[in-house]
C-alpha cells in the first residue's frame, strides 16, 4: 500500500485488487474451474494473484497446460515445479495424443501446431467439464483483445462472438451460462506488459529463465530470431547470440530478441526504450494476417 | 484524417509506475464528431502508439483506400468494424500520461448506443464527451449529457471539436457555452469543463493550441492529469459485501474462518462492532487480512478477508455496516432502467436481478414512464421499454436486497437485469431514492 492514511492506491494496488475480486467471483460463481497455464509471465502472475485471492485456502483448481510437442524444456520443467509447489494438479493436454486419437491431423515434422491447440484445448474443457477457464490474456496485447470482457462467454463450440458479449457494468460480473457454454475469465485484462514486470519485481515472483538474457543458437528468418530446436528446419546460417524471450509460446512460434537484460530491473529498463509491442516482436503466429488473433479467438483460442 | 506522427510524439517524463494513479475515463461521441480521431490523437501525441501499431494503422488505412494513416482505425479493432467503418463495441485501452494511468472505456456513438455508453460510464471517474462545434448541441450530445447525469459520473469534460472549421472563433465557443448552460441547468451535473479543441490538428488535446489565445484553460491531457478525483469515493458509509465464506478446518494458525469480499464504500477497522444484514446480528471485526497479511484498515477497492470475533453465519451477498448507518434492506425497488434486451420490457415480466448483495428473481410491477433523453420528456403512456430505451420501473424482488440509492452509493445502487433462460444481461439500472 502506498499510503494507508490517505486511502490512496497506486495503479498496481488497484489492478491487483480488481484481479483478486474477479478471481473470487469466479470461485463463487463457477462449479469447475481451471487455470490455463502456459508457463509464461502472465499466467505465472495470474497464479500468484489467484493464490493471494483465495488465501488461506490451498489452490483448489488444476492447471491446464497445452503441450504442442515443441515446448521449451525450461518452461515445461518450470510448470512441473510450480504446480508441485502450489500443490495443484497439472493437467497436460497434448497435441500428440490428439493426433493419435484422430482429433487433429498430423501436419508433419517441423510444422507449427499453433492452430492445433484450439481443438485440444476445447476437448480438454469438455472432457473435464470445466465451466470456467482463467487466463492471463490482457487487453493491451492486441486490438481484438481490447474488446474482450472480463467474464468472456464462449458458446458450446468454444467460439467467441464479439456481438454476443455481455455488457459489464460497475463491478458486477454475470457468469450465467446455458448448458455446454463456458467462460474464459481474464483477471489481468487491464494490466499492461509493464504492470506485469513491475508486479513481478514487487512480489518477487519466479518466472522461467528464458525471459532473461542467455546465450542461444538462433536462426534469423523474416526479421525474427527463431530458437534452434530439434524441430527447426533448414534455411540459413545459425548464429549464437545473447538473447531473451519477451513472450513465451512454444519453440515453433516464439522468436527471441537480442538482449543483455539479466534481471527484472534491466528488463523494465529495456521495455522503456523499445518502441515495438511484445507480440509483434516475437510471435510467428500473429504474422499470418492483421486479424490473426481475432480469427483464432472466434474459433476458441484465448 | 491525419498523419499519425505529424506532431512528433513528445517523450513524456513520467513518474514511476509505483506512484501512479488510475483514472477511468469513458469517451462518448461518434465518428462524425471526430471521436476516434481524438482518441488516436491522445495516444499518438503522448507517444503511446508503438511503431508496429503505426505500421498496422498504415496497412489498415491503405486497405480502405486511404493514402494517409487514419488514427480513427486505432479504436476499431474488429474486422467488421474496419470493413464497415463503425465501432461495434466498447474497447478498453490504457494510456500513460505524466502522472496517471488513464484507462479509456471507448464506446461507439451509433450502434447499441445506450447499452455501450451506460456500460462505459458506469464506473468512470470522468465522462469525456465530444461535440462538433459546427453542429452545436445536437440531440446526440444531449443524450450523452443526460446519461452522464443519470449515472452520476463525477466529472464531465466537454470537448468542443473542429474549432479549425470555425476559424478558431471565440464567439462560436461562447455561443455553444450558452446553449449548453441552458440545457445543463435541467440536469444533475457536478463538475463540467469545456475545452475548445481540434482533434485533427491536435490543438488543446495534448499540446496547448497556438490558434486560440483567448482560451486560458487546460489542454485535455493536462486536465485529465490533474482533475481531483480522490474525494469522489464514498469513504463515509461503511458497506462490506461478502463474496464467499472461507473456511479451513482446524484451530488457528492452521484453521481459518473468514469472509472474502470487498468494501464498496466507507472504511473498515479491526475491533469495530458491525451489523450483518439482512440478518441483523451484531459481530466484532477480529481482523482484516489481505493476501496473507493483516492490515489495519480496508477501503475500496481492496480485496480483503474479514475475520469476526463472534460465531456468525454469513452468506454470499450479506453486507456488514455500522449499526447507526445501515443500507436499506427491501424487496421493492424503484429503478431507472436502461433496457438492452431484444424483447421489450413490460409489466408482469419476470427477470433475475444481479446486485452485489443478491441474485434473485424480480417481477416488473409497473413501468412508470419512459424517459426521452433528448427532451427529458416523461412518457407515462409508453407501456414497454424497447431496446436502448430508458425508463423508471418498479420491481418486486423475491428476496430482499441490501442496497443504497445510486445517488448515495454507485456500487451498491446499481443492478443488472438478467434473462432467466439465456443468462444474458438484458438491462441495467440505478436504484432511485424513494419518491424520486
Amino acid at each position: 500500500m502506498s499510503d494507508q492514511h490517505s486511502y490512496r492506491m497506486d495503479v498496481l494496488d488497484v489492478l491487483e485488487a480488481e484481479a483478486m475480486m474477479v478471481v473470487r467471483e469466479a470461485a463463487a460463481q463457477f462449479r469447475k474451474v481451471a487455470l490455463a497455464f502456459s508457463g509464461g509471465k502472465d499466467s505465472t502472475v495470474l497464479l500468484h494473484v489467484v493464490r493471494k485471492a483465495l488465501w488461506p485456502q490451498a489452490m483448489p483448481w488444476p492447471m491446464l497446460y497445452i503441450e504442442t510437442g515443441y515446448s521449451f524444456p525450461e518452461v515445461r520443467s518450470f510448470c512441473d515445479d510450480i504446480s508441485q509447489e502450489a500443490g495443484c494438479e497439472l493437467i497436460v493436454a497434448s497435441v500428440e495424443d490428439a493426433i493419435s486419437a484422430g482429433l487433429v491431423e498430423d501436419r508433419g515434422p517441423g510444422v507449427s501446431r499453433n492452430l492445433d491447440q484450439i481443438p485440444v484445448l476445447l476437448a480438454a474443457i469438455q472432457a473435464n467439464g470445466f465451466d470456467a477457464l482463467l487466463g492471463g490474456a490482457r487487453r493491451d496485447e492486441e486490438r481484438s483483445r481490447a474488446k474482450e470482457r472480463i467474464f468472456s462467454l464462449r458458446d458450446e463450440f468454444g467460439r467467441w462472438d464479439p456481438r454476443r458479449q455481455r455488457p459489464e457494468l460497475w463491478s458486477m460480473l454475470n457468469g450465467r451460462a446455458r448448458p455446454g457454454e463456458h467462460f474464459r475469465v481474464f483477471p489481468l485484462a487491464n494490466w499492461t506488459e509493464r504492470d506485469i514486470w513491475h508486479y513481478i519485481a514487487r512480489e518477487r515472483i519466479a518466472i522461467p529463465s528464458i525471459y532473461f538474457s542467455h546465450e542461444r543458437d538462433v536462426l534469423p528468418k523474416d526479421g525474427l530470431l527463431l530458437p534452434v530446436s530439434p524441430w527447426t528446419g533448414g534455411g540459413g546460417p545459425v548464429q549464437r547470440l545473447r538473447v531473451r524471450f519477451r513472450t513465451v509460446g512454444d519453440m515453433m512460434c516464439t522468436a527471441a530478441i537480442e538482449s543483455k537484460a539479466g534481471t527484472v530491473d534491466e528488463v523494465l529498463e529495456e521495455l522503456s526504450i523499445w518502441r515495438t509491442s511484445e507480440r509483434a516482436m516475437t510471435r510467428v503466429d500473429d504474422r499470418t494476417s492483421d486479424s490473426a488473433m481475432e480469427d483464432r479467438k472466434r474459433d476458441g483460442y484465448f | 484524417m491525419v498523419h499519425a506522427a505529424s506532431h512528433g510524439a513528445v517523450e513524456m517524463q513520467q513518474v514511476g509506475n509505483e506512484h501512479r494513479e488510475l483514472l477511468r475515463v469513458a469517451t462518448a461521441g461518434s465518428v462524425d464528431d471526430g471521436k476516434s480521431t481524438l482518441v488516436g490523437r491522445m495516444f499518438s501525441d503522448t507517444g503511446n502508439i508503438l511503431d508496429d501499431q503505426l505500421d498496422l494503422l498504415a496497412r489498415s488505412s491503405r486497405a480502405r483506400g486511404q493514402a494517409d494513416s487514419d488514427l480513427a482505425l486505432l479504436t476499431d479493432g474488429l474486422r467488421a468494424e474496419q470493413e464497415q467503418g463503425i465501432t461495434i463495441d466498447v474497447a478498453y485501452r490504457s494510456l500513460e500520461s505524466v502522472h496517471r494511468r488513464i484507462m479509456l472505456a471507448d464506446s461507439p456513438g451509433h450502434v447499441q448506443y445506450t447499452r455501450n455508453a451506460v456500460t462505459a460510464m458506469s464506473n468512470a471517474d470522468v465522462a469525456l464527451i465530444l461535440v462538433d462545434v459546427t453542429g452545436g448541441l445536437v440531440p446526440q450530445a444531449r443524450r450523452h449529457l443526460v446519461l452522464a447525469s443519470l449515472l452520476h459520473v463525477p466529472h464531465i469534460v466537454l470537448c468542443l471539436n473542429k474549432m479549425d472549421l470555425v476559424g478558431w472563433s471565440e464567439s462560436a465557443f461562447e455561443d455553444f457555452r450558452e446553449d449548453f448552460e441552458e440545457f445543463a441547468s435541467r440536469l444533475d451535473l457536478a463538475d463540467v469543463t469545456l475545452i475548445p479543441i481540434s482533434a485533427l490538428y491536435g490543438d488543446n488535446v495534448v499540446h496547448r493550441s497556438e490558434h486560440m489565445d483567448w482560451y486560458e484553460g487546460y489542454a485535455l491531457l493536462s486536465l485529465l492529469d490533474s482533475i481531483h478525483v480522490a474525494s469522489d469515493r464514498n469513504l463515509i458509509d461503511l458497506r462490506f459485501v461478502v463474496q464467499r465464506g472461507i473456511w479451513v478446518p482446524g484451530k488457528r494458525p492452521n484453521g481459518y474462518r473468514g469472509y472474502a469480499g470487498y468494501v464498496v464504500s466507507g472504511v473498515m477497522y479491526p475491533g469495530e462492532e458491525l451489523v450483518s444484514l439482512p440478518s441483523g446480528y451484531r459481530a466484532t471485526v477480529a481482523g482484516i487480512d489481505m493476501g496473507g497479511a493483516s492490515i489495519d484498515s480496508a477501503f475500496w477497492p481492496l480485496a480483503i478477508t474479514v475475520r469476526l470475533a463472534d460465531d456468525l453465519d454469513m452468506d454470499r451477498g450479506n453486507v456488514l455496516s455500522r449499526p447507526n448507518n445501515q443500507p436499506i434492506v427491501g424487496q421493492d425497488l424503484a429503478v431507472m432502467t436502461y433496457w438492452m434486451g431484444e424483447r421489450p420490457l413490460t409489466s408482469g415480466q419476470q427477470l433475475l436481478v444481479q446486485h452485489p448483495s443478491q441474485l434473485t428473481k424480480v417481477r416488473v410491477e409497473d413501468l412508470n414512464y419512459r424517459l426521452d433523453i433528448e427532451t427529458l420528456h416523461r412518457d407515462h403512456e409508453a407501456g414497454v421499454l424497447a431496446t436502448n430505451d430508458i425508463g423508471r420501473v418498479r420491481f418486486r424482488c423475491a428476496q430482499p436486497l441490501c442496497y443504497d440509492s445510486y445517488r448515495r452509493n454507485r456500487l451498491l445502487g446499481g443492478v443488472l437485469l438478467v434473462d432467466e433462460m439465456t443468462g444474458d444481461t438484458v438491462g441495467a439500472g440505478t436504484i432511485l431514492d424513494a419518491g424520486a
